[in-house]
């Protein structure tokens, strides 16, 4: 490896990470100003122009405590339901033997590619109008309850415990769901933080589906209530900018925080081996 | 991989009940461990109810003339045959709806590969800052679109900062609201937003990518340039399959970028896209029908890019 080399290798990665954070730079910047500034100079802080009022102005258009908490409630059922369900999915694929596995399987692989725009129309029939879930948590939770990259995980995870471990215990006298809680279980949690990121980006950063559903805004999720405010109210603010640019950092900040602190769980590993099977 | 890994039976189980006939019968039917069946379950009720019912929901609408009607009612929707699909393409509006995704995968879709691919080798062979930059790349994935479109909105309006740093070389009208820049300005957006996860799966790639086949080249004289494309390339063509069709399958379902960005795929319906008119025509405008016949008109679409790029990347491997 020559220096020429890893002075450019160095130079596309530090071109690469600029392009990436800058934008997340200039939101807070923007958040901050009290007259947005575009010039060059308005990307370094100016004292003269700061100022909170962006976070008072948008959290009077839009509650955001409210939307946080919507947000909170959709994407913490998508979890609970993907943990809960996909593990004994997970399980079972990769430690039992029963009819259908292969199927079963095959689908959890197949779904992922299913795209999500030809369903939208007729889970909007059913769930809005037919079920009248319409404005409900369970309406949004619904179509995302389990995720399948998640299912697959899980089965990878099961997959590298030794099948000897649980028959040992099956001799020993323990059911099938002894099993799973006593042995099974403790040797996935290290996935259970994986899948529950992966699962996270999900239904917080979701748009299209709440959007469909959720009418009423005391039922908006943040990401849709915010949304809302950009594409029909944001001209009558005194400055819209700096108030969708607040917004946007009190959605962003949840998720990025929590990926920089779990950032080690979050590895290319996983997905790859969740996405590839 | 795991459906040659066959267990031995569990020692003793069978030897148990030498009489039970009927339990094995069973057990010959559903398996040996009936249990699993139980335990997938819930999983399977939600993909027929999510997945399965609703795929076919869509198909049977799209032929028929369906419209809303107050739940419980009972009312005639007659069959139409074709009739969904020539309304659709009799409309200029969804041909060039079509139209504009595709400018946005041609764009989009070599973009995502190649600056994946880079930047994926360049951080794999990092020493320093290696975690700093995993996440400085992976930021934009895990972070709303409808966050992330705000700043955006500001950097790309009229006087926006990248208007003020082109100087007079900025578009007029500016890229958002013109023509022929809003398309390729959104296509850029979902380029940057999503490269953060095709670069972690590039780099899962690359971890499979044996160490000995670079010395051999680097033995046979190969710089770092020529290993790159004689062994990193082919090295992770299953991931290059996967990348391809993954960016197709999320530009086909672009949404919520020309919703918000152009203010509902204006310029003049320049930058609408397929899903967006299902959503006027389905929901807002009431013809669900139609609104499916574009849904199943997109995915035979990107079926057959699919295929044409995995016969053109040969990723029969994969």
């Amino acid at each position: 490896m020559t220096r020429r080399q890893s002075v450019l290798r160095g130079i596309v990665l530090a071109v690469g990470a600029v392009a990436f954070l800058f934008p997340f730079y200039y939101m807070i910047i923007g958040s901050l100003q009290t007259s947005p500034d575009s010039t060059p100079g308005g990307a370094f802080p100016n004292p003269g122009n700061l100022t909170f009022e962006n976070y008072t102005d948008i959290n009077s258009r839009i509650n955001l405590m409210r939307g946080l908490l919507n947000s909170g409630i959709f994407t913490g059922g998508v979890i609970v339901g993907t943990l809960v369900f996909g593990v004994l999915v997970g399980y079972a694929l990769a430690q039992l033997q029963w009819r259908g596995r292969g199927v079963t399987f095959a689908l959890a692989l197949l779904v992922q590619v299913v795209p999500f725009q030809l369903l939208m129309i007729p889970l909007y029939v059913m769930i809005a109008r037919d079920y009248g879930l319409a404005d409900n948590y369970l309406g949004m939770i619904l179509p995302f309850a389990i995720n399948s990259t998640a299912v697959i995980i899980f089965r990878q995870y099961f997959l590298q415990v030794p099948r000897d471990l649980f028959d040992a215990a099956r001799i020993d006298g323990a059911g099938e769901l002894t099993v799973l809680r006593k042995i099974a279980l403790p040797l996935v949690r290290p996935a259970i933080l994986t899948v529950v990121l992966l699962t996270f980006i999900g239904p917080w950063n979701e748009f299209l589906w709440p959007f469909l559903v959720t009418k009423e805004a005391s039922m908006q999720p943040l990401a849709v209530a915010l949304a809302n405010y950009i594409s029909n109210v944001a001209a009558t603010a005194a400055n819209p900018f700096g108030a969708v640019l607040a917004g946007a950092c009190v959605l962003a900040a949840p998720a990025v925080l929590l990926f920089i602190v779990f950032q080690r769980h979050f590895v290319s590993t996983d997905i790859g081996s969740g996405v590839k099977g | 991989m795991t459906t040659t890994a066959t267990a031995n039976p569990p020692a003793g189980r069978s030897t148990r009940s030498p009489g039970g006939r009927a339990p094995r019968r069973r057990r010959q039917f559903l398996g040996k461990n009936p249990i699993g069946l139980l335990l997938s379950a819930p999983y399977l009720i939600f993909v027929i109810a999510v997945f399965a019912y609703p795929l076919v929901f869509a198909v049977y609408m799209a032929f028929h003339d369906y419209f809303f009607a107050a739940p419980g009612a009972q009312v005639d929707r007659p069959f139409v045959g074709l009739a969904n699909f020539q309304e659709v393409f009799s409309d200029p509006a969804v041909i060039r709806s079509f139209g504009n995704v595709g400018i946005f995968l041609l764009i989009n879709v070599p973009l995502t590969v190649v600056l994946s691919l880079v930047l994926a080798t360049a951080l794999n062979k990092a020493v320093r800052a290696r975690t700093f930059l995993r996440v400085a790349y992976y930021v934009p994935y895990v972070t709303a679109s409808v966050a992330v479109v705000g700043v955006w909105l500001f950097l790309f309006s009229g006087s926006g900062l990248v208007n003020q740093l082109l100087g007079p070389l900025a578009p007029k009208p500016s890229w958002l609201i013109s023509p022929t820049w809003a398309m390729p300005t959104i296509a850029l957006f979902v380029t940057w937003k999503q490269l953060g996860f095709y670069i972690l799966l590039y780099l899962a790639a690359l971890q499979s990518v044996s160490k000995e086949l670079y010395e051999a080249a680097s033995t046979d004289g190969a710089g770092a340039v020529r290993s790159f494309f004689s062994v990193t390339i082919p090295g992770v063509r299953p991931a290059t399959v996967l990348v391809l069709l993954l960016s197709t399958v999320t530009g086909a379902n672009l949404f919520t970028e020309p919703y918000l960005l152009t203010g509902g795929g204006g310029p003049n319906g320049a930058s609408t896209s397929p899903v967006l008119l299902m959503y006027q025509k389905g929901i807002e405008q009431g013809h669900p029908g139609t609104a499916s016949a574009i849904g199943i008109a997109l995915v035979i679409g990107v079926l057959i890019i699919a295929f044409v790029q995995r016969k053109l990347a040969g990723g029969d491997e994969s």
